[in-house]
Order: C-alpha cells, then sequence, then structure tokens
C-alpha cells in the first residue's frame, strides 16, 4: 500500500517538475514585458524632451548685429526734447511730448541704418541693391533706434555701436537651418544678401548673442526676428494671479465645508460626484462656457486675462477641492476628536487644529493645480485668444497672449525654419515654468511628509 | 471717490469697529466682573461683520442697478429725434460713446452737441449717485457699528454667530463648485438649442458630411452640420491612443508595483507625475515636428502613404500623453488588492506572473476598467495634440494614414475667427461641445460607479 | 531529567477527558532547521533554531505574542521570500534537501509545502475554481473528469463537500468564516503537499468551526505533516503530538505535548503555561 503512495507522490512530483520550465519562462516573458513597457515609455519621453531641446537650445543665441551707427544732426532734425515747465498742466506737457514723438517717429531712421551696414560692408550701394541691404536688418529696428534716441537725446552728433537684430531669415541662413546648396529660387534671401551676410559674420560684426529679445519683446508680425514672448508672460502671470487668488480661497474653503462641516447625505454625494465630474471634464468645454457666458452675456472683453483667468479658476477649482479633501481626510480622526474632547468649536476645531496640520497637502495640491493651468491652451483659444497681439498688456482687462497660446502662434507661422527653433525655445521656458512649480510641490511634499 | 478706494475705506472702517468691539467687550468685562460667553476677538469680529456686511451688500445692490438706472435715465433726456428709428445696436453704440465722454475720453471724431449734453447730464448723475452711495454706506456702517456695539454684553454668544457666518460662507464656497456645473449644462444647452432652431437634431447627429460653408452673402444655404465625420475622426484616434496607452501603462503599473525594486520605486513615480503634468501642446508640437514626419518616411520606407498629419500620428503621440494617466490610476487600483490573495495565490505554488494574471488582475478587474474608460474620455476629449497633428479633414474614411477631424478641433475651427453668436457655424460649436460634454460625462459616471462598487469590496 | 520523587503532578493544562490522541507520527525526520536565524532588515527576529518535524506528526508552535512563531513557520515554505526585508540564514531541509540553496525552486517546494493562514483568504472566484486552481496550476490533472475528482475528494477531506456540494459555482467568498477557512484548507490539500503549514487557523472562528477544524487536523494528519502555530495552549494540547515553545526568537523547548505541559523542563516554558505572562 505504501509503496502505491510514494510512487503517486513521485509520479505527482514529477508532473509537477514538467510544467516547471514553461512556468518559469512564461515568468521572465512577463517580467520583461513590465520592464520593457516602462523603458518604451522613458524612451519616448526622453526623445521628447531631447528633440525640443536640441531645436530650441540654438534659439536661445541669435544673430545680432552691431554696427557703428552716426546720429548724423542732417538726417535727425528734431527740436529739443521738452521739459516739463514749471506751472505748466500735466495735459498740456503730454500735448507737447506727443507732438515731439510724431516728429520723432517721421525722421528716416532707416537711412542711418543703411549708412551704418554700408560702411561695415566697406561698399557703396546702389538704390537697386538697397533691399538686399534692408534685408540683412530685422525691420523693427529702426523703431528701437528711434527709441533709443528718444531716450537720450544726446547721442545726436555721436557715432555709437548699437546692438541690432539679424532678420530672421538672416538668422536662419548663417545658423545653417536652411539648406545652403539649395537654389536660388528656393531660397527666402537674395544672393547678395547671402553673401554680405556670411561676409559680416565672418568680420565679428554678426555675432550669436543671447536673445534676450524673446524674453523682452512682445510679439511682432512685421519683424519675426524680434518676436518675442514678454507679452505672453504678462498675459500668463495676471492669469496666474488670477486662478491663485481665487481659486486656491474658494477651493479650500468648498472642501472645509464639504469635508468637516455638510452632513453626510445624498445632497452631498451628490456633490462629490458632481466635483470628481468637472474635475474630468474636457478643458475646451471651459473655453465655450467662458465664451457664452463671460464674453458673450456678460460683455467682458475679448482675449483679456481676466476672461482667461476666470476660466482657468473653474477649471482648476474642482482639483485644489480634491486635493484639499484628500488632505483633510489623511489626518485621522483622533485629531479632532482630542480637539472637541476639550471644549473646542467645531470650526475652532477645524482652522486652529486639522487645517495647520493639511495645510502642506493643500499647497502641494494647490501649486500642482495651478501649474496645470498655466500650461492649458485650448479653452483660451476660445475665448479669444488666438488673435495676434503685439503689445503688453497693463491690466487683466487688456488683450494679451499667454504662454501656450503664443507657442500655438508661432508653430503656425510660416517662417517654418526661423519659428521652429523659436517655438522651441519658448516651449523650453514653458516647461522650465512647470517643472520648477512642480519640483516646488514635490520638495513640498517630501519635507512635510507626516507618517500618522 | 472709486470703487477700490470705497471698498478700501469700508475695510478701515471694518477695522475700526473690530478695535472698538474688541475693546468694548474688554470693558464690559471688567466693568461687570464676568466672564464673557466669548473672547474679546470674537465681539470684535461680530461688531466688523454688523459694520460691514450690510454696507457691502448695499454697495453690490447699488452697483448692478445704478448704472443700468443712469442709462434710462440719460436715454429719456436725449432728444426724441436723435433716437428715433435706432436699432438695438446702433443705441448701445450711442450709448457708449456718452458713457466715455461722460469720463472724459476721446471718442471718435469728437462728439455731437446731443452728445456731449447728453454726457454733461449723464456725468452730473453719476457723481450724484456716488455721493448718495458714500453718504448711505457710511451711514450704513456706523449705524451698523453703533447697535451692535451697544449689544455687546456677557451673554451675547459672539462666537456662534461669527462662527455661523463662517459656515455660511464656506458653503457658498461649495456652491460655486455646483454653479459651475449648471453654468456649463445651461449655457451649452441654450445655444445649442438655438442651434437646433436652425438644422434639425437629426440632421447634426446623424449626418454623414460636415461642411459649414461661411456664408458671407447670407442668405445661400447655410451648409452642412453633420456630426459623423467628427464623431468617427474622434474614435478612430482615441482608439489608436488606447491601443498605445493601455498596453503600456498597464504593464508600466504591473513591473512598478510587483518586480520594480523600491529605489526605481521611488525615482519612476515622480518622473511619472512630472510627465503627466506636461502641456498638451509640447506633445502636440512634438507630433507635428518630429513624429509626423518620421512616420511619414517611414511609411515610404514600408510603401504606404503616411501623411504627416494624421489620425496616427495624433493618436500615437495623444497615446503616449495618456500612459502615465493609465499607469498611476492602475497603480493604485492593484497596490490596493490585499496582500493576503496574493500570498493564498503564492503559498500554492504560483510564480509571480501566474498570481498577477489569475489572481490579482481579475481582482483589480473593475477598478481597472474603470481606469480605462477614464483614459478614453481623456482622449475623447483631448485638443491641442489633435489641432496640430491631426490634420484637419471631417470626411468620413477608415484610413489611419489620412488626416481628420475631431469633435474638439472643429469646436476650435468654428469659434475661432468672428464670433457672431446668431449664426449656425458659431452655435454649432456649442452643440458640439454639448455633444462632447455628454460623451465624456457618460464615461466618467459608470467608471467612477464601477470602481467605487470595487472599493467597496475592500471596504 | 526532572528527578523529584513527589508523584507525578497533573497536568497543568488539562486535556479534555476521555480524549487520547493516538499519533500517527513516524520516525522518518521530513523537514529540519538547523541553526535558523531570521533577520527583519536590522533587528534580528529569530535567534538560531534548531527543531526537526517529523513525518505524520502534528507539531504544534506555542508562545506569547511576537515570539516569532509564525515567522519561524513561513520560513519553512519560504513564504517570507515575499517580504523585502527580511533575511533568512541557516539551514532547512525537506526530505534531507536545503530548501534554501540556489538551485532550489520555490514553486515546487510550494507544491510539497502548504499553507493555511490565520485569516481565511478564498480568491474572489467560484468555489469549484479555487479548488481547482492548485491542481491546474501545476498541471495535476489532463482532463475535465479527473479535476472534478480532485475537487469532490478535496472538499471531502475538508468536511466540506456535503455542505457545498450544490453550490460549487458560487463564488467563495460567500460563505461562512469556518466554511472559507475550510475552503482554504481544500485548496492547499487539492494540491496533495506533504507537509501543511497552518499560521493560527482557528483564531478568526468561532468555537463551532473551531472544532470541526480541530478534527479537520486530526484526520489530515494520516496522511500529511502537519505543523500549526497556536495561541491556544488547550487546542496545542488537544491536537498535537509534539509541542515547541517560542520565547522572543528562541526555541526554549520541544517535546511530546504531555511531557511540555505536565513536566516543563524551561522556567520560561514553566510560566507561560501557568499564565504568568501571555
Amino acid at each position: 500500500m505504501s509503496i502505491t503512495i510514494e510512487q503517486r507522490r513521485q509520479h505527482r512530483l514529477t508532473t509537477i517538475e514538467n510544467s516547471l520550465a514553461r512556468r518559469h519562462r512564461q515568468e521572465k516573458r512577463f517580467r520583461f514585458a513590465g520592464l520593457a513597457a516602462v523603458v518604451i515609455g522613458l524612451t519616448l519621453v526622453t526623445i521628447l524632451f531631447i528633440s525640443i531641446l536640441m531645436r530650441g537650445v540654438p534659439a536661445f543665441w541669435q544673430s545680432t548685429l552691431y554696427p557703428e551707427i552716426y546720429f548724423d544732426p542732417e538726417v535727425i532734425q528734431l527740436d529739443e526734447k521738452p521739459e516739463r515747465a514749471s506751472g505748466e498742466s500735466q495735459a498740456a506737457f503730454d500735448e507737447r511730448y506727443t507732438q515731439w514723438l510724431i516728429q520723432a517717429g517721421m525722421v528716416n531712421w532707416q537711412s542711418l541704418i543703411d549708412r551704418a551696414m554700408e560702411e561695415a560692408l566697406g561698399v557703396e550701394v546702389e538704390p537697386r541693391q538697397l533691399r538686399d541691404l534692408r534685408a540683412l536688418v530685422a525691420s523693427d529696428e529702426r523703431f528701437s533706434l528711434r527709441d533709443q534716441f528718444v531716450e537720450n537725446p544726446s547721442l545726436l552728433g555721436q557715432t555709437v555701436e548699437v546692438k541690432m537684430l539679424a532678420a530672421a531669415d538672416v538668422d536662419v541662413w548663417i545658423k545653417g537651418n536652411i539648406d545652403r546648396s539649395l537654389p536660388d529660387s528656393r531660397q527666402q534671401l537674395s544672393a547678395q544678401t547671402r553673401e554680405w551676410a556670411d561676409r559680416l559674420y565672418d568680420e565679428n560684426v554678426i555675432r550669436n548673442s543671447f536673445s534676450t529679445s524673446l524674453f523682452l519683446n512682445t510679439d511682432s508680425r512685421s519683424s519675426p526676428a524680434s518676436a518675442g514672448l514678454a507679452g505672453a508672460f504678462m498675459g500668463s502671470l495676471f492669469m496666474m494671479l488670477i486662478v491663485i487668488v481665487l481659486s486656491v480661497p474658494i477651493g479650500v474653503a468648498s472642501a472645509i465645508y464639504l469635508e468637516e462641516f455638510a452632513p453626510k447625505n445624498r445632497l452631498t454625494d451628490l456633490v462629490e460626484i458632481n466635483i470628481n465630474n468637472l474635475a474630468a471634464v474636457p478643458s475646451i468645454v471651459f473655453g465655450l462656457l467662458g465664451a457664452s457666458i463671460f464674453i458673450g452675456y456678460l460683455g467682458l472683453p475679448l482675449s483679456a486675462p481676466l476672461v482667461g483667468g476666470l476660466v482657468l479658476t473653474l477649471m482648476t477649482l474642482p482639483t485644489i477641492i480634491i486635493a484639499t479633501r484628500a488632505s483633510l481626510r489623511s489626518i485621522p480622526p483622533s485629531i479632532r476628536q482630542a480637539a472637541l474632547g476639550i471644549g473646542a468649536s467645531r470650526v475652532q476645531t477645524v482652522f486652529h487644529h486639522v487645517l495647520p496640520l493639511a495645510l502642506p497637502g493643500i499647497l502641494t495640491g494647490s501649486i500642482l493645480g495651478v501649474a496645470q493651468a498655466l500650461g492649458e491652451t485650448a479653452p483660451l483659444l476660445l475665448i479669444g485668444m488666438n488673435a495676434f497681439v503685439s503689445n503688453v498688456p497693463a491690466t487683466p482687462l487688456d488683450q494679451s497672449a499667454a504662454l501656450p497660446v503664443q507657442i500655438y502662434l508661432w508653430q503656425g507661422n510660416e517662417l517654418r525654419n526661423f519659428f521652429e527653433a523659436r517655438t522651441s525655445a519658448a516651449i523650453i521656458v514653458l516647461l522650465g515654468l512647470m517643472l520648477s512649480l512642480n519640483a516646488l510641490a514635490i520638495w513640498l511634499r517630501k519635507k512635510f511628509e507626516t507618517r500618522w | 471717490m472709486s470703487n477700490i478706494a470705497l471698498i478700501a475705506t469700508l475695510l478701515v472702517i471694518m477695522a475700526l469697529a473690530y478695535h472698538l468691539g474688541l475693546t468694548r467687550s474688554r470693558a464690559v468685562a471688567a466693568e461687570h466682573d464676568v466672564r464673557m460667553h466669548s473672547r474679546p476677538g470674537y465681539y470684535g469680529a461680530l461688531v466688523a461683520l454688523w459694520c460691514g456686511l450690510p454696507a457691502l451688500a448695499l454697495f453690490i445692490l447699488w452697483s448692478l442697478l445704478a448704472p443700468q438706472l443712469i442709462d434710462m435715465l440719460v436715454v429719456q433726456q436725449l432728444p426724441p429725434e436723435l433716437v428715433a428709428g435706432m436699432n438695438e445696436r446702433e443705441m448701445a453704440t450711442l450709448l457708449r460713446r456718452i458713457t466715455a465722454l461722460a469720463n472724459e475720453r476721446n471718442v471718435a471724431g469728437g462728439g455731437s452737441p446731443e452728445e456731449l449734453a447728453a454726457a454733461a447730464h449723464m456725468a452730473r448723475l453719476q457723481t450724484f449717485q456716488n455721493t448718495t452711495l458714500i453718504a448711505l454706506m457710511a451711514v450704513v456702517a456706523v449705524v451698523g457699528l453703533v447697535l451692535a456695539r451697544r449689544r455687546v454684553s456677557p451673554q451675547w454668544r459672539a462666537r456662534n454667530h461669527v462662527e455661523k457666518v463662517i459656515s455660511i460662507a464656506l458653503a457658498s464656497c461649495s456652491a460655486i463648485a455646483i454653479f459651475t456645473t449648471v453654468g456649463i449644462v445651461l449655457s451649452m444647452l441654450g445655444e445649442a438649442l438655438k442651434f437646433f432652431s436652425f438644422i434639425s437634431p437629426a440632421e447634426f447627429f446623424f449626418g454623414t458630411t460636415w461642411n459649414p460653408r461661411f456664408s458671407t452673402s447670407g442668405t445661400d444655404a447655410q451648409g452642412e452640420f453633420g456630426l459623423l465625420p467628427l464623431l468617427w475622426g474622434t474614435m478612430m484616434v482615441s482608439i489608436i491612443a488606447l491601443l498605445v496607452a493601455i498596453p503600456v501603462g498597464l504593464m508600466t503599473a504591473i513591473y512598478m508595483a510587483e518586480y520594480a525594486p523600491p529605489w526605481l520605486r521611488s525615482v519612476a513615480k515622480p518622473i511619472i507625475e512630472v510627465l503627466a503634468g506636461i502641456p498638451t501642446i509640447v506633445y502636440g508640437f512634438f507630433a507635428l515636428i518630429v513624429i509626423g514626419p518620421f512616420l511619414s518616411s517611414l511609411g515610404d520606407v514600408v510603401g504606404i502613404n503616411i501623411r504627416t498629419t494624421s489620425a496616427l500620428t495624433a493618436g500615437l503621440v495623444m497615446g503616449i500623453m495618456i500612459i502615465p494617466f493609465v499607469s498611476s490610476l492602475s497603480d493604485d487600483i492593484i497596490t490596493q488588492v490585499p496582500k493576503s490573495l496574493r500570498d493564498g495565490a503564492l503559498g500554492l505554488g504560483a510564480t509571480k506572473s501566474e498570481t498577477i494574471r489569475q489572481v490579482v488582475l481579475p481582482a483589480a478587474l473593475p477598478g481597472i476598467v474603470g481606469a480605462f474608460l477614464l483614459a478614453a474620455s481623456r482622449a475623447i476629449g483631448e485638443t491641442m495634440i489633435v489641432v496640430l497633428a491631426a490634420g484637419n479633414n471631417p470626411v468620413l474614411h477608415g484610413n489611419p494614414f489620412e488626416a481628420v477631424s475631431t469633435i474638439t478641433v472643429t469646436i476650435v475651427n468654428q469659434l475661432t475667427g468672428d464670433m457672431d453668436f446668431a449664426s449656425p457655424q458659431s452655435l454649432v460649436a456649442f452643440a458640439l461641445g454639448l455633444t462632447l460634454f455628454v460623451i465624456t460625462l457618460g464615461l466618467n459616471v459608470i467608471a467612477l460607479v464601477v470602481v467605487r462598487k470595487y472599493r467597496q469590496q475592500y471596504e | 531529567m526532572n528527578t523529584s520523587t513527589e508523584p507525578k503532578t497533573s497536568p497543568m493544562v488539562s486535556v479534555g477527558a476521555g480524549e487520547s490522541r493516538t499519533s500517527k507520527a513516524t520516525d522518518t525526520v521530513k523537514m529540519s532547521a538547523q541553526n535558523v536565524k531570521v533577520f527583519y532588515g536590522a533587528s534580528q527576529a529569530i535567534n538560531g533554531i534548531d527543531l526537526d518535524v517529523y513525518e505524520n506528526e502534528v507539531l504544534a508552535f506555542i508562545g506569547p505574542s511576537g515570539c516569532g512563531k509564525s515567522t519561524f513557520l513561513r520560513c519553512l515554505n519560504r513564504m517570507n521570500d515575499t517580504i523585502d526585508i527580511c533575511r533568512v540564514e541557516g539551514k532547512i531541509t525537506l526530505d534531507d534537501k536545503d530548501i534554501y540553496a540556489p538551485d532550489r525552486d520555490v514553486v515546487l517546494l510550494r507544491a510539497q509545502v502548504g499553507i493555511v493562514f490565520q485569516k481565511p483568504n478564498p480568491f474572489p472566484k467560484s468555489i469549484y475554481e479555487n479548488i481547482a486552481y492548485g491542481p491546474r496550476l501545476h498541471g495535476l490533472a489532463k482532463r475535465k473528469a479527473e479535476l472534478d475528482d480532485i475537487v469532490e475528494s478535496s472538499l471531502r477531506r475538508a468536511g466540506l463537500w456535503d455542505e457545498v456540494k450544490d453550490r460549487l459555482d458560487q463564488p467563495g467568498t460567500g460563505l461562512s468564516g469556518g466554511q472559507q477557512q475550510r475552503l482554504c484548507i481544500a485548496r492547499t490539500v487539492a494540491v496533495s503537499p506533504d507537509v501543511i503549514l497552518m499560521d493560527e487557523p482557528c483564531s478568526a472562528l468561532d468555537p463551532i468551526a473551531t472544532a470541526k477544524v480541530e478534527q479537520l487536523i486530526d484526520e489530515l494528519s494520516e496522511s500529511y505533516t502537519i505543523v500549526m502555530v497556536t495561541h491556544n495552549m488547550q487546542q496545542a494540547a488537544r491536537v498535537a503530538d509534539r509541542t515547541a515553545f517560542f520565547h522572543m526568537g528562541d526555541l526554549v523547548e520541544v517535546d511530546s505535548t504531555d511531557e511540555i505541559f505536565t513536566n516543563p523542563q524551561d522556567q520560561r516554558t514553566h510560566d507561560y503555561i501557568t499564565g504568568r505572562f501571555g
């Protein structure tokens, strides 16, 4: 009898052993698949970052000219810059100053630039070559020159080295972003301009300088090389301020009410489902809401940071509410019971005991919410921010752009070669901001992590 | 006095009221040698509230009503010949001009004598209402302050009242979240209904052609507004995205939860969180600049014609974007499966993969299905990636290598440009938005219900 | 050895009157532990234990909470491998082969040494599937009919067949606590292990279910070697052939159950069984 049992036992063991090889192979394959998934994900993201960095980093340095400009008194026929006389009213002075500015605007600054370029090249330019000459410098630079003079009229008669941006096509040519072997008909610049550009580069009159214009200028259609993010920065800044000022207090207050004070019934259940749904609603729907209510019904100005801020606030509200509630929930009931036990009221328990402990989590959630709002584009497009805006908004009611919208506008520009790099640079700026915010949130969370 | 200055002054008075209330409560306590019900600060706060809130309410009411009242009065005063025959828009323009003149701003072409006269009248009215407002608010604030201060007594339960006010304030904040949803639904519903007065719902929901001619002449055909090509485009892109995101995301989650050493987990988790935060426009740009041309040249090598902007391009990159989302949701769900279940399987001699595939995943299935539904909802509602990388081709076709249009792209196209809220071309955006909202809402609700039911299993 | 001339003292722990277990243990050593140490991270939980387990015996581990009995039990089928910070040193053999040897397959080991946990943990599958899982995993049944046989015989052995034979497709989680635990025992038995480990199998059960499980243990010891951890001294006295007393990570003494409870050699054992500490 026992022999048979032993035989059966051995038979069983052998059967199991036979299946082992296959099962272990399965195990290896499964584990490999998991690792492969992780590697694939990381690789794709690395490719994304590297391709953007590779395209964008060069755009932080831009071809800049350093010609010597002679502020010829013959060309600059201007009165003295007006000074405010004692007893003169502000309105009257403004009048005079404006008149002077208009005069200044009518001066032929372009000719000064042309002269300087001729000098730098060491050639006499014929009238038919003027166009080629002017193609070297960004077309808005004549306005910068005017502004420079208006700032400092004592420049009259002097010869100064002035920093000027090269035209976008020149930048593309010099950086080699366009195939040099392409025939003339496919090139953006004339052969003459290209030859001059190369010469100036060799003579170090054109240098690759850090493009502060990217950060300090506003967007520009007429002079692509001068296009910058300043307007978009201010727009985004206004919007983020509005988001922080509105959604954080309201969101935290709502969460406190829902978590600590509201009775636990069907109604509050419904509210919770409602908020969870809002958090998952596509952002473009909020844009529609903004378009129909804020712009259509309330008549707020189109493309204003105020409207953008309001829309983004509504979008960020559910995120902050959910994060705050999670943070409040993570605090064990014993804390509340202890406070109530010594006679604190509900409100006192929440504000003196629970809230301070939940603060790190709330802070982290709010920072992440704001970071998310910073990158949103679709709802802003719907409230009119898809238009070209060339000035820095002074108030939240002025028309403006925002960082992500600016990226969207630039990527659609016909000057693909130039703007691909510039868009990538703008993306690097945006990602830099967002990554810092995320890092701040993660650091805060690590620092204040308490285990109950 | 400007509004901001007015509010600021009110706040200062409230601060004063707080101080008065506080000192008064201390004085009363000392005088009668009793314990007050609440700490002095609460009395101060209550007095400040009595002072400030009525005045604030008055301010808000006034600010809403006064401008309309003034406009009415000014219009009444206008000479009849001027206003006869003006339609609504012209009236509005006229009022705007008068308002600008009254505020000493310039208007185009200077103001006509009638406008100037009306402007002067309006300016006087404005000054009058401003002065009245200031006076009224001052009175209300002071009266409130005095009355409240009088009531300071040991029995007065200041803290309770203050806390009541706080709790009402908190509750109203939560109401805002609800109003948002209501607002979304109502506004879109309203505009969508207006749209359906132009185009019948059947034509919209079942139409197979999308060609909204922007009629410049105004009288010819409004164009065709069939949803199906857009719906199909959305589905195509979303399906491709999910085909990428779900396997990669799920396997990543499984590996992280079950196989990865702790150091890898602590490094990878923050990275995944950061990835989830990359703005979609960055993905869209990446798709356009890198993936599109890559797929196109890949297609050339293989012999298929893949467009640089196509459903495949957009779907692929959208999938990449959703991977962190799927991964972190699945990770939460898998780690929630109790260890006892795993131990039971391992104790019987199962390998790790067998435990995961045959015990853990089936147990976690409802939660994972919920995660997939949420991912689908995310994919369907995504805008910027498709705007940049899917092309613009609202035609019903089955070729993922061609460009498509999705619902989200069309909304953007229809509403950018001239925002004329009366034409079907703009209104259709709201009908589309409503459709999108309903679809994503449906998916979200199902997902939440499924996940909730699953959580109950383990609580 | 106790050389007292006093008459033999009555058992310090009462065994139920009229109960006498007949041990089915043989002399063969089924599993043997030699100088086994267990560490959780830096702290040591088990301090060098030597212990033999005889074939077909019922061996009980007793001792106060936190003394390491469960930890040591789990070493016997390498369940501690699932805990990252746990480290095992020393030698444990099954049929004279070291189970911690690098070429030893854990999967095979666990098919030979099964385990039943403190809290019943049936899979969220049907009753049939719960039992069938193990055999299917290891390929022990080629056809459905064979699988049916295994399921039925396992449920019979666990004394659960009559109660569930009409509802085999119902979820295992729908059974009562006692039934679930017997289901888990049936599940373990279905794989026909040589040794069954039980980690406080009755602590989550009511007295009636406990009695049923204890009876089951007695029946099972005919075919299997059973090592069980128990908190309940009376239970050890009822079911175990030999009892081992653990204290603070040490194996204090191991002897036949009668001897331990009537004539403990070590003072600590004496103190524990007289209730000096819990």
